[in-house]
C-alpha cells in the first residue's frame, strides 16, 4: 500500500511539474517582442524540420498523384487525425502550425509524406506510421490540394 | 507441475464455473519511445506496476510458468494472495507495406521476493484495405484489421526456457468504428498441455484526445 502511495505521489508532483513548466513556456513566448525577426525566427522554429527530409525521402512522386478520390480521402483522414490539432481548415489550430502557410504548401509530396511518417516527437507532432503508406499519400495530396493561407496578424484583423 | 484435471476441452467450461468478476486491484502502465524518427524497427520501452490480488485471472501476457492448473482456484482462496509486481516489456515493431510486426518480449517480477519471470509474443497484422475511402463508412474494408499473434512463457530466471510453459496460437481482428471506438477479438488456441484449450480475448478502447491539454488547464497552463 505504502509503495502505491509513493507512487501516486510521485506521479502527481511529476503531472504538477510538468504543468508548471508548460505554463512558464507559454509566459515565456508571450513576452517575445512581435517584430519581424522574431516572426521569421519562430517560423524557422517551426517549420525548420521540413529541412531536415533526406533528398531521397523528398524526391519521391505520390503514388496516388492521379487518383480522383485521394483528395476526398485524404480530407476525411485530415478531419479524423489531424484537424484537433491544425484547425478544421488547416490554419493552424491550438497546438498545431498553420499547413497552408508557403513553407508546407511549397514543400515536395516526398517531404511531407516524410514528416507524417517520421513525427516531431518532441514538438508534440506524433508518428504517424501506424497509418498505411497509401493513407498518408492520400493526405499528403488533401494538403496539397489547399492552397497557400496567410495568417491575418492580429493587429490588422478588421473588428467588428 | 501439476497438470490439468480431466482433457483440453472442458476446462474452460470449469473456469467459468468456479470464478465471478471481482475487482482485484490496479494496474499504472506507461510507454516510452526512445528513438525519434521511424526506423526499420522502432522500440519501444512498456513499463507496467501492478497491486492485485489472486481474482486476477486475466491473461494479457503469458510469463514464466503461468500455467492453466495456476487459474483453479477459487476467488475465495486467490483473494488472500496479493501480487505486487514490475513488468518491463521490450516491443520491436516494425511497418512496412501495410503489414504491422511486432515482437515483444516481457520480464516480470512480483516484488515479494520471486525470481523475474519472462515470456514473449509475436504478431503481425494488416488492414483489409491500405487506401481510405472517399466517405464516411462503418464497414469500409479499410476500418478492418486482421492478424495473428502467439505468445507465451520462457520461465524464470532459475530456469529460462520452454519447459512447462504454455503457448497459444490466435488469430485478432479489430474493428476501427468511425466514432473512434475500437473493438478487438481475439480467440487464442493452446499450443500444449500447460495451455488452456481455448482463450477469448476481447477489448473495447477508445482514446481520449486532449487529455494532456485537460490536466495540463486544471494546473492552469495553456493547451
Amino acid at each position: 500500500m505504502k509503495l502505491a502511495l509513493s507512487l501516486l505521489l510521485v506521479s502527481a508532483v511529476l503531472l504538477c511539474a510538468s504543468a508548471v513548466l508548460a505554463n512558464g513556456q507559454n509566459a515565456a513566448k508571450d513576452n517575445k517582442p512581435n517584430d519581424d525577426q522574431s516572426k521569421d525566427n519562430k517560423s524557422a522554429e517551426i517549420y525548420g524540420e521540413l529541412a531536415k527530409a533526406p533528398e531521397k525521402a523528398s524526391k519521391r512522386v505520390n503514388p496516388l498523384e492521379n487518383d480522383p478520390e485521394a483528395i476526398a480521402a485524404g480530407r476525411l483522414l485530415f478531419e479524423d487525425h489531424c484537424a484537433e490539432c491544425h484547425g478544421d481548415k488547416a490554419e493552424g489550430g491550438k497546438k498545431g502550425p498553420n499547413l497552408r502557410a508557403p513553407e508546407v504548401q511549397n514543400a515536395t509530396q516526398g517531404t511531407l509524406f516524410w514528416l507524417l511518417t517520421n513525427g516531431v516527437v518532441r514538438k508534440g507532432m506524433p508518428v504517424w506510421s501506424k497509418l498505411p503508406g497509401p493513407q498518408r499519400w492520400q493526405l499528403v495530396r488533401y494538403l496539397k490540394s489547399l492552397g497557400v493561407v496567410q495568417p491575418v496578424p492580429a493587429e490588422t484583423a478588421i473588428k467588428p | 507441475m501439476e497438470q490439468r484435471p480431466g482433457g483440453p476441452r472442458n476446462s474452460i467450461w470449469t473456469l467459468r464455473q468456479r470464478f465471478t468478476t471481482v475487482y482485484s486491484g490496479f494496474k499504472w502502465e506507461n510507454r516510452f519511445r526512445p528513438l525519434k524518427h521511424e526506423h526499420w524497427i522502432n522500440p519501444v520501452l512498456y513499463v507496467e506496476y501492478e497491486d492485485i490480488n489472486g481474482t486476477d485471472k486475466t491473461l494479457k501476457e503469458v510469463v514464466g510458468h503461468d500455467v492453466e492448473s495456476d487459474y483453479l482456484t477459487s476467488n475465495a482462496e486467490a483473494r488472500q494472495e496479493h501480487k505486487r509486481e514490475v513488468e518491463l516489456k521490450l516491443i520491436l515493431s516494425s511497418n512496412t507495406k501495410g503489414w504491422n510486426f511486432s515482437e515483444n518480449i516481457t520480464a516480470e517480477k512480483n516484488l515479494s521476493n520471486a525470481p523475474w519471470e519472462f515470456g514473449y509474443a509475436l504478431g503481425a497484422s494488416r488492414p483489409l484495405s491500405l487506401k481510405a475511402s472517399a466517405r464516411r463508412c462503418t464497414f469500409c474494408r479499410q476500418n478492418f484489421t486482421v492478424g495473428a499473434e502467439m505468445y507465451g512463457g520462457l520461465g524464470d530466471r532459475y530456469s529460462f526456457g520452454l519447459k512447462d510453459t504454455a503457448h497459444y496460437l490466435a488469430p485478432a481482428a479489430a474493428w476501427n468504428l468511425p466514432s473512434g471506438w475500437t473493438l478487438r477479438l481475439s480467440p487464442g488456441f493452446g499450443l500444449n498441455d500447460n495451455s488452456h484449450a481455448f482463450l477469448l480475448r476481447w477489448g473495447v478502447s477508445r482514446e481520449i484526445t486532449g487529455f494532456g491539454d485537460m490536466v495540463r488547464r486544471m494546473f492552469g497552463g495553456r493547451p
